[in-house]
């Protein structure tokens, strides 16, 4: 089998899982939740919304298993994730749907950031054992055992309250009406700053510390030492023998740890009141509102999935023998 | 989790084969010898530190953490050495007491992710097959789904989830890093002589693995379970600090909930989020500072010379790969000076690696 | 190509002026960076000669493959050269030290003047990159200005030399057997004409049929090419075929250093004598294989004296106490070309009849 076709299937799978988690979580929980929340708010939900809550958390009692199953996976075809209560009667799906950009926009861009920067910084740690550079690993190693949303309230003291640099809250300034205009994006741009520092401060010091580890593994293959044997000049045998071969591992990881880093950028959304779907999960979690709970989960498992398989991408165009059958 | 990315390859199939040689040619009494490495040592001090904390915490805290007081957001003084919280609370005694709370919920989740891990891994490698694919399938789903949304999630829904509760979630959620890593070396110790002579000398399967390939996975248990210990203390303290579980047990994240909610940040009560934080992070330290241990333990090319560092650059010695450092010690001073023609121009190599080091 | 006609190949240069092209001396080299390093390596000279093939030959753990990083300064952390000098003679005549050069000066004469196939060349190919691309990495960086065709197209002659077809420039290292991958290091060594080849080992690796191919291989190309090589080896009689000169270790030191033929027919040192013997020899009757008794001693506890002396048939109480230098035989006069250490071609004692065959 190829490398791709294993990889899909693999994904395929995850994603079911992902799902059949979601179906299930709710139906193993003690208590009903939500129908108290559907009678609370009886009259008001339209009897279409009401029946997809039945679905999505199991209340109809007189269906089978199976067949609550396959009503689920039928909603979710149809893209129905039920209503949230927390802002009633907005749509899961809308709610997930205007927090998903933001999110994408603040984590995936600061987590390549961190990732980038990290992996650059390990790459020349590594090579240069036993000099001043080894000094940042104490420093590395500190960072990475800093829990994510307590970096971002230190940094919200200093640089919100303190200096007043930076809003301490928000995504953009709620004075503007969003559109594609410089002055907005600008906006954008100067509340999403502080967010995205605090990621890739606490998110960077993991890719230093893998990325000098392989550096210092990779660096005693033969192949290095041939490439400085062959006079080549230092640069080329540090980025293309030693770093090009140790960032395949650091790859990898980057996907294993993926789902890890998002859990952690998420909350840094709720530290900072960022729009993002992180946010909406704290606000579902405060509110007790599981729809809202369940839908959020499905999205982030299957953007980190999306996620995965560009790293997965990536690495089959870095490293030449996963290209081959077998 | 950061802390056992080197154990880990990009293809499972080839572990990494010195460490087995490593861990294989292991004895007994050498098991923990890397608690003699500086780093894992200091890492365990921190530990220990932390675990007598929690023993004794309540006889020491100086106030009941609950305790309302008249000395409303009170800086840090010599009657509330670290402050006090908007109710008069004294955050010491709070951080004292929920030291306990963050460590029992740590090492119970550890515990549970470990043995799940073990169970999981040891089988998958050890079986190979069909067997093989089902559980290591499995192990990469539990990755690939992020486990913070989940474990909130599934808090969430738990009514009062408390924190064996959560330590259990935690448990559940993340054992599958250990799995995935114990079945990597696992398969490459199926393949050693010494477990196809025990194989071939009849040994039953059940205790070939016990008595030959855990003790030599001892290492990368250990690692594992140092790595989950570190992401459930994170785990846990989060889930306080966004409200999931309930807020009056005290434990760090409990401490930032409050000092988040009551706006200790606009207030300027940094005595109030500061020193939990920089708790998690000493502790998480420490645990780091283990597994760089055990991964040094493990894997002999990350020992570092770094210790050492100062004194090589003392004695002028670059470690490189490509250009061996050339000192040259009196006692090996050529014997036959080379006529004076032939002496080079340059400055000795010793002063050329200052001169560049400066340069630097 | 019979054994005839390889053995022997520079045996003309011997004719011409000895011109060195590498002379090591006194190089010394620990391991550890530590209070207690090992002294793998003690005072070892070793002059290689234009146009010359030399044999590098020993029980593994001997410091071969030491030596030849410790003279390249390739050898990785934590190796240490803690003396000595490896004087490099360029085509112009220049004699420098390859210890005492600068990195860049070092960058820019690696693989001009001495190139080298690693012990197991399995993993010196960068799994990565297209072999053609690390062929014409090396080409490019020691000739500046040069087209990235052209340097592909001069990789393709060289992987035509070493009988590979041109058309693998563009294949991974993990599409090539061992044989191939071994043949693309042979080649990519040969890129800019080198000096001197150092070649550790380059076909322990292989099987018996393989390893004549690139043997003959080359020996035809130094033929053709004209450079020096140092061949490292366990396999004595095959070194008696292609060397012209052989250089025996043991634990760290040169223990005989004499023509080929001469450390075939008549071994100075106890130690040659009995490596010797543990091989097959290639032409007359055959003998008993004896092989040495004993095994190599530790290098980190030493016996005083010569190191040979526990396993050796012929010591006296004063092997065990005279550390041997490394000089003349006792036939100095009749063989002014030949070094041995050994007391017994000293003053010391009498020399036994078997180490003195003429
Ligand atoms: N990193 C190291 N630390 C300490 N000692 C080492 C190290 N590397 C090699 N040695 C020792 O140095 C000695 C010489 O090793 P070397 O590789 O040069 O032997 P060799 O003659 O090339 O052997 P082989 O024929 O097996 O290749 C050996 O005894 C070995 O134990
Ligand atoms: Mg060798």
């Amino acid at each position: 089998m190829s490398f791709f076709r294993r990889r899909i299937i693999f994904y395929l799978i995850t994603a079911w899982a992902a799902v059949t988690i979601n179906f299930l979580i709710p139906r193993l929980m003690p208590g009903d939740p939500v129908t108290a929340l559907i009678a609370r708010n009886q009259g008001r939900i339209d009897s279409d919304a009401e029946q997809s809550l039945r679905v999505l958390f199991g209340l109809d009692s007189n269906q089978s298993f199976l067949e609550q199953y396959i009503d689920y996976w039928g909603l979710l075809f149809r893209g129905d994730l039920g209503l949230s209560f927390t802002f009633f009667p907005t749509p899961v799906s809308d709610i997930v749907w205007q927090s998903l950009p933001w999110t994408v926009g603040l984590v995936g861009i600061a987590t390549v950031i961190a990732f980038v920067l990290g992996t650059l910084v390990g790459t020349a740690i590594g090579w240069r054992r036993g000099t001043w550079a080894d000094g940042l690993l104490p420093i590395s190693t500190f960072f990475s055992a800093v829990p994510y949303f307590w970096l971002g309230l230190i940094a919200i003291t200093v640089f919100a309250v303190q200096l007043g640099w930076f809003p301490s809250n928000g995504s953009y300034d709620r004075s503007l009406l969003p559109s594609f205009d410089l002055e907005f994006l600008g906006s954008v741009l100067y509340y999403g700053f502080l967010p995205a520092l605090t990621v890739v401060l606490a998110s960077i010091a993991g890719w230093i510390l893998g990325m000098r580890n392989m550096m210092v593994t990779v660096s005693s293959e033969d192949y290095v030492t041939v490439a400085q044997a062959k006079g080549l000049p230092e640069r080329k045998v540090m980025f293309g023998y030693a770093a090009r071969n140790a960032i395949l591992p650091q790859i990898s990881s980057f996907a294993l740890s993926l789902g890890f880093i998002v859990g952690g950028t998420l909350i840094m959304e709720m530290v900072f009141s960022y729009q993002g779907i992180g946010y909406v999960l704290y606000q579902a979690v405060n509110t007790h509102d599981y729809p809202l709970m369940q839908g959020v989960f499905l999205v982030i498992t299957l953007s980190v999935l999306v996620a995965n398989i560009l790293a997965d991408f990536v690495y089959a165009a870095l490293d030449p023998r996963t290209r081959q059958e077998g | 989790m950061t802390a056992d990315v080197t154990v880990l390859q990009d293809d499972p199939d080839d572990a990494p084969d010195e460490s087995v040689d490593e861990t294989a040619a292991t004895k007994a009494g050498h098991r923990f010898l890397f608690l003699r490495n500086t780093k894992a040592m200091i890492g365990f001090g921190i530990l220990v530190f932390f675990g007598i904390l929690a023993v004794i915490g309540p006889f020491i805290a100086p106030y009941d953490p609950s305790a309302v007081s008249r000395d409303i957001l009170q800086p840090p003084s010599a009657a509330h050495w670290l402050g006090t919280t908007h109710t008069g609370q004294d955050v010491l005694s709070q951080i004292i007491i929920g030291t306990r709370g963050v460590l029992v919920v740590g090492l119970i989740a550890g515990l549970g992710a470990t043995v799940v891990g073990v169970l999981v891994g040891v089988t998958a490698g050890y079986l190979g097959g069909v067997g093989d694919e089902v559980l290591s399938g499995l192990s990469n789903i539990f990755l690939v789904i992020p486990q913070l949304p989940l474990i909130i999630i599934i808090a969430g829904q738990v009514p009062s989830a408390g924190g064996v509760t959560v330590a259990l979630v935690i448990a559940a959620t993340g054992w599958a890093w250990g799995a995935r890593v114990l079945r990597a070396q696992t398969l490459s110790l199926r393949r050693r002589d010494f477990v196809e002579a025990a194989r071939a000398s009849g040994e039953s399967t059940p205790r070939i693995i016990v008595a030959e390939i855990l003790p030599n996975l001892t290492a990368i248990i250990a690692a594992g379970f140092v790595g989950t210990v570190i992401f459930a203390v994170l785990s846990q303290v989060t889930l306080a600090f966004i409200g999931v579980t309930p807020v009056s047990d005290w434990n760090w994240g409990t401490v930032l909930f409050w000092a988040q909610n009551q706006l200790a940040l606009q207030r300027g009560a940094w005595w109030w989020f500061v020193p939990a934080g920089l708790c998690i992070a000493l502790l998480g330290m420490g645990l780091t500072l283990i597994n760089f241990g055990i991964d040094e333990f493990i894997n002999p090319r990350l020992r570092s010379t770094g210790l050492h560092a100062r004194s090589l650059r003392k004695r002028r010695i670059r470690p490189r790969i490509g250009f061996t450092p050339v000192v040259r010690t009196a006692e090996t001073t050529p014997v036959h000076r080379p006529p004076a023609e032939e002496q080079p121009a340059e400055p000795r190599p010793a002063e050329q690696n200052a001169i560049e080091e400066i340069r630097r | 190509m019979s054994a005839s006609t390889t053995s022997g190949t520079g045996r003309h240069a011997d004719a011409a002026v000895r011109e060195p092209v590498l002379e090591i001396k006194n190089l010394s080299v620990d391991y550890g960076f530590g209070q207690d390093p090992t002294h793998v390596l003690r005072q070892v000279s070793l002059t290689l000669n234009r146009g010359e093939v030399l044999g590098l030959a020993g029980e593994s753990g001997c410091g071969k493959s030491t030596l030849a990083y410790a003279a390249t300064r390739l050898l990785p952390p934590p190796g240490l050269i803690t003396g000595g000098e490896v004087v490099l003679t360029d085509r112009s005549g220049e004699r420098r030290d390859i210890l005492t050069m600068s990195d860049a000066q070092l960058r820019a004469s690696r693989w001009q003047d001495v190139a080298i196939v690693f012990q197991g060349a399995m993993n010196s190919l960068n799994p990565v990159f297209r072999i053609g691309r690390q062929i014409a990495d090396a080409i490019a960086a020691h000739t500046p200005g040069i087209r990235k065709k052209q340097a592909l197209d001069r990789a393709a002659e060289l992987l035509d030399m070493v009988g590979i077809s041109p058309d693998r420039l563009s294949a991974f290292p993990h599409q090539l057997s061992g044989g191939m991958r071994q043949r693309v290091m042979i080649a990519m060594a040969l890129a800019l004409e080198p000096q001197v080849l150092i070649m550790d080992e380059p076909t322990t690796a292989l099987d018996v049929v393989m390893q004549r191919q690139i043997v003959e291989q080359i020996a035809e190309l130094r033929e053709r090419l004209g450079f020096s090589v140092v061949f490292i080896t366990h396999d004595v009689s095959l070194l008696i075929e292609i060397a012209d000169r052989i250089a025996i270790m043991y634990a760290g030191e040169i223990v005989e250093d004499a023509a080929a033929q001469d450390v075939y027919r008549r071994p100075r040192h106890p130690y040659s004598r009995g490596l010797l013997r543990s091989f097959p020899p290639l032409r007359g009757p055959r003998r008993e294989l004896t092989g040495i008794a004993g095994s190599p001693p530790d290098l980190r506890l030493l016996p005083t004296g010569c190191t040979f002396t526990p396993r050796c048939g012929f010591s006296t109480p004063e092997c065990s106490r005279i550390h041997p230098e490394l000089g003349p035989t006792a036939f100095a006069g009749a063989e002014p070309d030949r070094r041995v250490a050994c007391i017994l071609h000293g003053d010391v004692g009498t020399l036994p009849p078997e180490l003195a065959e003429r």
